[in-house]
């Protein structure tokens, strides 16, 4: 433990902790704008600033380790001016259109400025004087230099969180900015459009690409039938947008509201998450099969899962060696564009070419992955549009409802019931789970040996999760699995995704099944979900989604009714010919730049 | 303030026999070495002037098994040319005081980090080095010199964005605390030191504490190598012992019509005529790494200043707002000023800015800034103004 003064107020704190962690103690607010609770330690805004007693120079409270004896000043003359000079240099390279600005009343930077520099700006707009460049070439992300303040969080969380580097710092001096390998198109580099950088973004710099005025367009548009589909990461996180708490469920709201928007069919991605662990669950016993009885060393295992579309384009990029493993299912977004258009049209007898597909995302990957020329097995483009669940949330204030005061309802049916499993795909290890509740089941006749369904082995945050289960009691066809232990592994955040490929690909490790999402805490913190996010945040959306598995009456995919009316009555059996044609797909290498 | 006539020595150039004084050294425990260094007052000669022998002490109180001893030789302060000097013509005894200094604090590794402009002197110094390698290894060192070589980034003498450029990544500085004796290259303990600085050790160790502190000043001990140009009619290297007033300098190297000097380069300050009586060259008054420019009444203030504000916006590693963002400021802000685009009052703005500057930057470049800026406009302000 350390003592020291901030502001004439004794604090102890550990060793180790920051004049910033130290003030926090004491609830002295110090103002940051680099620094981030998921990040490491840069110190370079300087926003941070405070005086100590007899240094010459100010220190950066984010950075400067609390020591003992220490006299801090956090409020002087003198740090006030230079916290005023420094949020005034960063306003006068930032291209500061608040009122027309996607992040207006969500900014950082705009929070600060109302803090310290009100009024008329002192220093000269630098803004014209730098290239005004912004790459829209992405499906998924904006990246608008003229708004970039250059504290490089997108940077590290780029690098730190998801080791991918696709954005860095090139140039020095004025020409020190955030790029991409020779400063090619985003489109065109190794970004795996996950977000992460847009979601701790503290501008408006980085954004996911709008299509909000699209799909008002194919709403109003009478001839058009709009199927909206909204993932299980969705309903624990739009209430932030909306005045909620963290980890608040508004699901029935949710649909409510999507109606009361004008969509024509309200239904759920969790649903064909439901399908998606059918297809991948029965995928894996027959790679399973294939590998242990008849022998084949052609069968690629472990067997990855295929639903984070941030999680492809960085196998696909980093590991393309591997892409054999992946699951050819497509995620559960896809199988639900390519049913719309096809067994969806067909029930309801609407022509496919009047539907417009609709879906509402945690995740900024998403937009690409609709985006991609694989995705038209329906004969149409599968799914239209992909929102954010920031998106969504404006598209609900743009049309004045009242969230608050909105009546739960429920999904439309077809394609709108969904089990707890189907739920649980927004939490990190959320498809292993609803993998092992029926895949354990088709093989064993019973229901896997946990308390409640929860698989509590394969939850929580921790980076990379392993499991061992034990199969016993196999049915009489599934005799060749009994007394194996199934491996599986978990990972969220690309960084820990890499960890587990290296531990693989060097014969590290033998798992049997592994499932990764791109995103840390899964789905739940994608890069389209509210702003800001952080350890604590991400709990209570986790929390919040085992909650709302708990809430259902049907737990486990296979159970779920829409689910077999949907094989009795176009699919087949899992697997199957027209199942391979509408629900899987494949993947392609991509440049490691 | 005591002050000193120009005295000029010849000790930095001066041939000794190496193996002679490392043999006399390896007789030595570290902290005698030590204990001579911080006797002697050395200070860093590359121009913040930390005490060097405490510098070798901190280093040397760490655990760590592994530690480095790293030349700093990155001479990139405008007007500096005194490290090149020294490398062409007696690199041995930069490598004696690297060898000194590994054997003060326990390091068995040194790299000298070269300016990337002065690639051309490698060949010469990578032949030294191998007959430098083989004497201390016949007289008992375990200690092994290499080079890493810059790529023309003014910050990469920065000590911690030199490390984070030897490292392999983008040469930006880092945060201070940890400081480089305990948290230095690749994380270990790391004595970083100047080319200069280096040469003096050797020189202390030769002569002794006694006969060094002789030279110069109780603040500033010991002699300086200068690198003097601008308007003066014998430009060149110049080994002088520290304290002298900057009035008895340009006496000497003036062309009798010096208006100002700026001392340290465009990181240092700029003496206007009516102080150089009362402005002693040395850590008690104005510091320097060597560069001493002089300008006579032909000179345009306004231009000049204007040239090391574009070298700063351009040199700056842009990784903090003061020193980014606010040496554009600076530039445009005297640009504007200049062509009547902003008040004269402005520039009052200005110099505040360059205090915040700083005060509130995150390493030394953005911190010595506003020392030529405010300096330039306090004492010439018509001159940026008119």
């Amino acid at each position: 433990m350390v003592s020291l003064k901030i502001n004439n107020q004794p604090v102890s704190i550990t060793e180790g902790s920051t004049v910033l962690q130290a003030a926090e103690k004491l609830n002295i607010h110090i103002p940051t704008l680099c620094n981030h609770d998921d990040l490491c330690v840069a110190g370079n805004c300087r926003v941070c600033v405070v005086e100590q007693k007899g240094a010459r120079v100010l220190a950066a409270a984010c950075a400067q380790p609390a020591m003992e004896g220490m006299e801090i000043l956090t409020n002087s003359l003198k740090v006030r001016n230079a916290r005023k000079h420094v949020v005034e240099l960063l306003l006068s390279e930032h291209r500061a259109d608040c009122t027309k600005c996607y992040r207006n009343q969500n900014c950082e930077l705009q929070t600060l400025a109302n803090e310290f520099s009100f009024g008329d700006h002192i220093f000269l707009d630098l803004v014209s004087k730098h290239e005004q460049f912004i790459d829209n070439t992405s499906s998924s992300i904006v990246k608008d230099d003229s708004k970039c303040i250059r504290c490089q969080r997108c940077v590290r969380t780029c690098s730190e969180l998801q080791k991918i580097s696709a954005i860095a710092v090139s140039g020095k001096g004025a020409k020190m900015k955030i790029s991409t390998f020779h400063d090619r198109p985003i489109s065109h580099v190794v970004c795996t459009n996950c977000g992460q950088c847009v979601n701790r973004c503290p501008t408006g710099a980085l954004t996911e690409k709008n299509y909000i005025d699209y799909v008002w367009d194919a709403i109003y548009d009478p001839d058009k039938h709009v199927v909206v589909q909204t993932a299980p990461a969705v309903r624990v996180g739009l209430g932030e947008d909306l005045g909620y708490d963290p980890g608040e469920r508004v699901t029935g709201k949710m649909v409510t509201a999507l109606k009361q928007l004008g969509f024509d069919s309200v239904l759920d991605t969790d649903f064909t998450a439901d399908l998606t662990i059918m297809e991948e669950g029965t995928e894996l016993l027959s790679r399973l099969k294939k590998a242990l009885v008849d022998k084949d060393k052609e069968t690629a295992l472990p067997m990855y899962t295929s639903c984070s579309p941030g999680w492809i384009k960085f196998i696909e990029h980093k590991y393309p060696e591997m892409l054999p493993n992946l699951s050819t299912c497509k995620s559960p977004q896809q199988m639900f564009g390519a049913l719309a258009k096809t067994y969806f049209a067909e029930k309801r007898g609407i022509n496919p070419e009047n539907i417009v597909s609709v879906s509402i995302m945690p995740c900024t990957a998403k937009k690409f992955e609709a985006n991609r020329p694989e995705m038209r097995d329906s004969g149409y483009k599968d799914v239209d549009y992909v929102l954010t669940t920031r998106e969504f949330a404006v598209m609900i204030k743009q049309a004045g409802l009242d969230f608050r005061t909105l009546k739960p309802s429920h999904y439309d049916s077809l394609m709108g019931v969904s089990s707890g499993a189907g739920a649980i795909f927004g939490a990190t290890g959320g498809v292993m789970e609803a993998a092992i509740r029926t895949a354990y089941e088709i093989v064993t006749g019973k229901p896997v040996p946990f308390d409640n369904l929860n698989i509590t082995p394969v939850r929580g945050t921790e980076g990379v999760k392993e499991a061992l289960l034990k199969i016993e009691g196999c049915l009489k066809e599934w005799s060749f699995l009994e007394g194996v232990e199934l491996k599986v592994a978990i990972a969220h955040g690309l960084t820990n995704a890499d960890k587990v490929m290296r531990s693989i690909s060097t014969g590290k490790a033998d798992y049997h099944f592994v499932e990764i999402m791109a995103c840390p805490g899964g789905c739940i913190g994608g890069g389209g979900q509210p702003i800001p996010t952080n350890m604590e945040i991400r709990q209570k959306r986790i929390d919040a989604i085992y909650e709302e598995d708990m809430s259902l009456p049907v737990r486990k995919s296979h159970e779920n009714p829409e689910i077999i009316q949907l094989y009795n009555d176009y699919l087949g059996k899992p697997n199957s010919h027209k199942a391979h044609e509408l629900l899987h797909t494949h993947y392609i290498e991509r440049v490691r730049n | 303030m005591e002050t000193k006539k120009v005295s000029k020595v010849d000790l930095i150039f001066e041939h000794i026999d190496p193996r002679e004084l490392l043999t006399k050294v390896h007789g030595m425990t570290g902290s005698d070495i030590i204990e001579e260094i911080i006797e002697s007052g050395l200070k860093g000669r590359g121009g913040a002037g930390f005490p060097t022998g405490m510098k070798w002490k901190f280093c040397a109180e760490e655990k760590e098994k592994t530690k480095y001893i790293v030349c700093n030789a990155d001479e990139g302060e405008p007007g500096t040319f005194k490290d090149r000097e020294i490398l062409d013509r007696v690199a041995y005894k930069v490598y004696a005081g690297m060898t000194i200094a590994g054997r003060a604090v326990g390091a068995k590794k040194g790299i000298i980090y070269l300016r990337g402009e002065y690639k051309f002197l490698l060949p010469q110094l990578r032949m030294e080095l191998d007959g430098f390698h083989k004497m201390i290894d016949e007289v008992g060192y375990d200690f092994e010199i290499d080079f890493r070589l810059g790529s023309g980034a003014y910050i990469c003498g920065e000590e911690s964005a030199l490390f984070e450029s030897i490292e392999g990544k983008r040469g930006e500085p880092r945060n201070k605390p940890p400081y480089p004796t305990s948290s230095g290259l690749f994380g270990k303990p790391t004595v970083v030191n100047n080319v200069e600085t280096l040469v003096n050790s050797v020189i202390i160790l030769k002569y002794g504490s006694e006969r060094y502190k002789k030279m110069g000043t109780r603040f500033s001990t010991g002699a300086k190598v200068f690198s003097v140009s601008g308007d003066t009619l014998i430009p060149g290297i110049y080994e002088l012992e520290l304290g002298m007033s900057l009035l008895e300098f340009v006496k000497e190297f003036g062309d009798g019509d010096t208006k100002a000097v700026q001392v340290g380069g465009a990181a240092g300050f700029c003496v206007p005529r009516k102080l150089f009586a009362s402005t002693v060259i040395g850590f008690e008054g104005v510091p320097t790494g060597g560069s001493m420019m002089l300008f006579n009444s032909s000179r345009s203030m306004y231009h000049i200043l204007h040239n090391y504000l574009e070298f700063f916006t351009e040199e700056s590693c842009g990784q903090c707002t003061p020193c980014r963002v606010g040496c554009q400021q600076l530039l445009k802000g005297v640009e504007s000023v200049k062509k009547g685009e902003s008040k004269s009052t402005y520039l009052n703005e200005l110099v505040k800015l360059a205090d915040t500057m700083k005060i509130a930057s995150k390493c030394g470049l953005g911190q010595s800034v506003g020392n030529a800026f405010n300096s330039i406009v306090e004492n010439f302000r018509e001159e940026i103004i008119y």
